[in-house]
């Protein structure tokens, strides 16, 4: 269970260029729970994803991931809980590095990285074994190097590596983002079963309305830094994009960033 | 002319070696690390200083090397924490290092700018007096073997679970991050591993020469870069074996002073050296920059 309480965080405070980028964000997330977070520019989505990741500090609040206190944990420290996909799909591996050695960094996530050798003979046929699950063609090609990979097949070998050590919470960070729409559709689904199969607590933080509402079992909209809708359970699987902008208008009170994050 | 180009031969192949294993070190932070670093210039004279003084009081010198890639470890280090726990630029860190290490190599030579270590008064491990020797005073064996073990250290070291995670903070540290790799901690080693390498290589050299110098690291990492990219240029294409690639490096040194005894040996004047060395590696780094850009590409240059 992740338990996000009151979070804020200031850029810039004291400048002209001073921007709240969260105002107080709380957030109780159940275990096995799949929420898609969606929001125009700036409305703190990212900044939200990136606190619980690690990679920024907040200023107050606090983040429990199942009963632990990660908050102000190094992110090196907290990667043992956390599989993570990023949108820029040339972050998430280790380009120079064999698609082998990356799954193996990945299998050694959170554990002490002793001077044993560095690929056991027995995890490449697990490697193997698990590659073919992508219907890729990746599982003969162990000790390619990963850049010679395109977009979408570095992708779909991200989110593996992020569940072949279960993590506590996913977080998926606009991850289809760079990918054109039929590999984009292709990496959803297979985030979806990865997520399935794995029972794993999810946070998907998406630009794109369609795959928020189709994707996950709960939804919430940020605005301005702060989550201006929550909508799950059955009300969440009845939900159009129509809905979601209507609602979104309601919560926000401003008509033209609905256009904004239509266009978003 | 051929035959004191011949006669030269084995002078610079033996230098070759020795700035082999410097630039192994080099090649720890500049291809494995991604970092340029430029401690080197000054933890190589470190390494020289420290070795000789020890000998000279009557140190075994192996002990002596020893305790110069000790030295070396630890200029490595404070360049290591100014880079990650000060968020001193890299760069930056390792010129402020070099530059202090400038007076403290001076306080390790007792004030003095340079310091002789005579063959014939000192058991030393190697001198270029019997380069040209048929037995086992002649420094090639030892040079080759020294550089054996260290490329089968470290193919095992960056084999290793560890290893794995020490590349892949060269390779990509957020990446390394979000799968749990402390990249500080990496760097920091990385450069301290690095620099006992330089200084140990910089206590060869001195034994070899016969004497350390304060000035005997300037424009190591130029050597040292331009061992990388020629032993890149030459095997890169041929060899993907790690300790194959380690090997390059020692091949691009050595090529380097093979070719910088030919243009000596044509009349070229010792002093323009330097400028002929940085032309060599400027162009080396960018004639990839270059072709990569006439393909089309995006994005500079690809570094590690």
């Amino acid at each position: 269970m992740l338990e996000i309480r009151d979070i804020r965080k200031t850029f810039h405070a004291g400048t002209v260029n001073e921007k709240i980028a969260l105002d107080g964000v709380s957030l109780t997330l159940e275990t096995g729970q799949f929420v898609t977070v969606i929001g125009g520019n700036g409305a703190g989505k990212s900044t939200m994803l990136n606190a619980v990741a690690g990679t920024l500090q907040v200023d107050s609040g606090s983040i429990v991931l199942d009963g632990v206190d990660i908050t102000h944990m190094p992110e090196y420290r907290r990667a043992k809980y956390l599989g993570r996909v990023f949108q820029d799909p040339m972050m998430g591996t280790a380009g120079d590095m064999w698609i082998e050695e990356n799954l193996a960094l990945a299998a050694r996530r959170g554990k002490r990285r002793g001077f044993k050798w560095g690929i056991q003979k027995e995890e490449r046929e697990f490697f193997r074994q698990q590659l073919a699950t992508l219907e890729l063609g990746l599982e003969d090609r162990l000790t390619v190097k990963t850049r010679l990979l395109s977009g979408g097949q570095r992708q779909a070998l991200t989110l593996l590596m992020a569940a072949l050590e279960k993590p506590k919470l996913l977080l998926l960070d606009e991850h289809t983002a760079a990918l054109d729409p039929r590999t984009a559709a292709k990496v959803l689904a297979l985030s979806d079963r990865i997520v399935a199969e794995n029972h794993l607590t999810t946070m998907m933080v998406t630009h794109n309305m369609r795959d928020a509402i189709a994707h996950g079992d709960r939804l919430i909209m940020m605005d301005g830094g702060r989550i201006v809708l929550d909508i799950s359970g059955e009300e969440k699987k009845k939900l159009t994009v129509q809905d979601l902008l209507q609602r979104f208008g309601q919560a926000s009170g401003s008509q033209e960033a609905n256009d904004k994050m239509l266009l978003g | 002319m051929i035959v004191s180009l011949l006669n030269a031969m084995p002078g610079a192949v033996a230098q070759g070696l020795v700035w082999g294993l410097m630039a192994i070190g080099v090649y720890l932070t500049f291809r494995v690390l991604d970092v340029a670093d430029l401690t080197v210039d000054g933890s190589l004279a470190t390494g020289g200083a420290v070795c000789v003084m020890l000998i000279r009081g009557g140190v075994n010198p192996w002990l002596a090397l020893l305790c110069a890639a000790l030295c070396g470890a630890v200029a490595g280090f404070i360049t290591g924490e100014l880079h990650t726990r000060c968020g001193i630029p890299a760069i930056l860190a390792g010129i402020l290092t070099q530059l202090s290490l400038y007076s403290v190599n001076l306080r390790i030579m007792g004030g003095k700018a340079n310091q002789a270590v005579g063959v014939d008064k000192y058991p030393l491990l190697l001198s270029q007096r019997f380069v040209r020797t048929l037995d086992l005073t002649n420094p090639l064996p030892l040079l080759l073997l020294f550089t054996a073990v260290l490329v089968l250290f470290l193919y095992w070291l960056c084999g290793t679970e560890w290893g794995c995670g020490f590349r892949a903070t060269g390779a990509n540290a957020h990446m390394a991050r979000a799968q749990g790799i402390h990249t500080g901690r990496n760097t920091v080693i990385g450069l301290a591993l690095s620099n006992a390498i330089v200084a140990m290589a910089g206590g060869l050299l001195a034994q070899y020469q016969g004497s350390a110098d304060v000035n005997m690291g300037r424009g190591a990492i130029v050597i040292g870069l331009a061992s990388v990219i020629i032993g890149e240029s030459v095997l890169g294409k041929v060899v993907r074996n790690y300790a194959l690639r380690l090997c390059s490096v020692s091949v691009g040194a050595v090529i380097y002073y093979i070719v910088l005894q030919v243009v000596l040996q044509l009349g070229l004047n010792t002093n323009d050296l330097k400028l002929l060395s940085a032309i060599i590696v400027a162009l080396f780094l960018a004639v990839p920059y270059w072709r990569a850009h006439r393909a089309g590409k995006k994005g500079g240059p690809r570094h590690a």
